[in-house]
């Protein structure tokens, strides 16, 4: 279930609405739930569709449409690499193979031991710092050669529960 | 090390991208490092000076709400996010005595494929972005603003938050702004990956709490926008624009660039370059210099085109790159346009068959599904770049090309469909060639694609 913490982070994004446009909130409490349970479940939906006084098919539309919600558990860290054109031009089809090779999984699936969920993504908007990729949708990693690469996710299984 | 030690080795710094010291006049981008985005840094720089000027706070009698917007007008900003409307002449559509609510949007869902300026704008500057938007407001008579952040950047969302606290804690935001009387809430509203809400009206539906698609247009955001209230919707560069506009005049800002194309731009080039970041010029600035600030093609190859305003746009060769300079007029003349300012640079190792493919995968996985020529539309193109990549396209599948893309244009309710359309007809336009080759061959007509 949604912890009180969580609540209170809904509550304040509550507020930044007119008290009448609840559902504007929406979309941040969907994002607050997957930081807290690592992803959106119907029962979820169901939750936050109460907070905010919407249908639960309403917040079902908004996780389904939006690229970033989990519709189903992943792994601890889920990793984003950026393929689109500017990162293809800047191996960033290298970097997502490479992470393929490294885990043993292809993109789109999770390691056995249920550490890393490996997918390709769309523009981050970080084009510049290709090749790029995103960790557990709120950490950018910048300029990932195949060396950091393997220095992250060597440190990430190292650090554990840490 | 914990994980968050492990991923902070990881951040980037800006320092390639940003203060690399190779702007040219930089107003945005000027004497930033990477720790200098407080407010104590920005009023050093002459943060809110503009805002006190036009409240009248600097000793002066203050602007009315009609004087800012004619002095952006006479400032020649346009629209930074990709359709470069003129921007004073967009705030005077906003209705003046409107008696209820009216909203004010800043559009910072920067997806368009090649465009990185204004994450690192929202990042190392995030105070003239507030700034520019509480001038915006008091020029319009507006009480409440949001900005809307690229679901993928959440760290600088965090930013934009950290900034705005030290903004209402100065007094600089909330009610009685400086003690002028004038009130304006601002809020950051953080995105979750959709593209498609760059649209200004999916990314108001978006706000609303639903999915992101956008609205048939009339009526237009001023008379029908946020919650049904009359709205403005400027991009985090336009607004970055206006505190400089406001210290220095209108005309200051227009000779900073040519007639028409005032001021000073930020370039986000990536691709093939030495290297890659973001570049503020004044507009009008050849291609040709801009392209030595980024180190030149990369591995000192040659330069084959260069896709000048973000992936919608229509590539264009080299040689016709070549004598652009970088404003909407000549790279509008030149068949394409200036779009974001994301020039993707390719070399003449580059396929392009290849490249397209991965631009049509891009369009057909953002359609919002709402228009069927777009939904259809795009997976048509996308089927078809990849058969003909894959070695197993036919003699006739250019003139399909051209036919779905055809009849995508001008037939969807937003431009999405325009700008999956837009870069396969230039693709097919400058290298048909290519194309033929890839059917005839099953292989690609230049040597690699590393």
């Amino acid at each position: 279930m949604i912890s009180e913490e969580s609540k209170a982070r809904f509550a304040q994004e509550v507020a930044k609405y007119p008290s009448d446009q609840k559902q504007s909130a929406v979309m941040a409490c969907l994002a607050i739930v997957q930081q807290e349970l690592g992803y959106v479940s119907t029962e979820s939906e169901a939750l936050v569709a109460d907070y905010l006084g919407m249908a639960p098919m309403a917040v079902h539309e908004v996780t389904t449409f939006y690229n970033m919600y989990n519709q189903k558990p992943v792994g601890k860290y889920k990793l984003n690499v950026c393929t689109n054109l500017p990162c293809q031009l800047r191996d960033g089809g290298r970097a997502l193979e490479h992470l393929e090779h490294k885990l043993g999984v292809h993109m789109g699936e999770t390691t056995p031991d249920g550490m890393f969920t490996l997918q390709q993504c769309e523009c981050l908007g970080a084009c510049a710092d290709s090749p790029v990729l995103l960790v557990n949708d709120q950490t950018m990693c910048s300029f990932m050669s195949n060396d950091k690469l393997d220095q992250l996710v060597d440190g990430l299984r190292a650090a554990g529960d840490k | 090390m914990t994980a968050e030690q492990i991923l902070a080795q990881f951040q980037s710094n800006g320092a390639q991208t940003c203060f690399h010291g190779r702007h040219i006049n930089p107003q945005i981008l000027a004497d930033l490092n990477s720790s200098s985005w407080h407010l104590q840094d920005y009023l050093a720089r002459g943060g809110y000076e503009a805002l006190r000027k036009v409240l009248g706070k600097d000793g002066g009698e203050g602007l009315t709400p009609e004087q800012v917007i004619a002095t952006v007008k006479e400032s020649g900003l346009r629209g930074r996010g990709g359709a470069g409307f003129p921007t004073g002449l967009k705030w005077s559509f906003m209705p003046r005595q409107f008696a209820g609510p009216k909203f004010l949007m800043c559009n910072s869902d920067e997806g368009e494929p090649g465009t990185c300026k204004d994450r690192e704008i929202l990042q190392y500057n995030p105070h003239i972005v507030i700034e520019g938007m509480i001038i915006a407001a008091y020029a319009m008579g507006i009480g409440t603003g949001y900005n809307y952040i690229h679901g993928e950047i959440f760290q600088t969302y965090q930013r934009f938050e950290e900034a705005l606290a030290e903004a209402r804690a100065a007094g600089l935001l909330g009610d009685n702004i400086l003690g002028s009387g004038f009130n304006f809430q601002l809020h950051a509203f953080h995105g979750y990956g959709a593209y498609v809400c760059g649209e200004e009206t999916a990314l108001l539906e978006s706000v609303e709490g639903k999915k992101g698609q956008p609205r048939y247009k009339p009526p237009f955001p001023p008379s029908y926008g946020l919650y049904g209230k009359p709205t403005n919707i400027n991009n985090t560069e336009t607004f970055s624009a206006v505190p400089w506009i406001i210290r220095n005049g209108g005309k200051a800002y227009l000779e900073c660039g040519k007639p028409n194309n005032g001021g000073t731009k930020i370039f986000s080039v990536s691709g093939d370059v030495e290297l890659p970041g973001n570049y503020e010029i004044p507009m009008g600035t050849p291609f040709s210099k801009l392209l030595e600030l980024a180190g030149g093609v990369r591995k000192g190859r040659q330069l084959k085109a260069v896709i000048p305003g973000g992936s919608s746009t229509p590539v264009l060769p080299a040689s016709i790159m070549m004598d652009c300079t970088m404003d909407y007029d000549s790279i509008a003349k030149a068949g394409s346009m200036l779009g974001s300012g994301a020039l993707i640079v390719l070399d003449d190792s580059r396929c392009m068959v290849k490249s397209l493919q991965r631009l049509s995968y891009f369009y057909m996985h953002e359609s919002c599904g709402q228009c069927t020529p777009c939904r259809e539309g795009t997976g048509w193109l996308y089927r078809v770049v990849d058969r003909i990549e894959n070695g197993q396209g036919r003699p006739d599948d250019m003139d399909l090309l051209d036919n779905v893309a055809e009849s995508i244009m001008g037939r969807t309710i937003c431009a999405l469909g325009d700008a999956a359309a837009m870069p396969v007809r230039a693709m097919l336009k400058h290298f048909r060639p290519e194309f033929e080759y890839h059917v005839a061959h099953k292989t690609c007509m230049v040597p690699a694609y590393v």
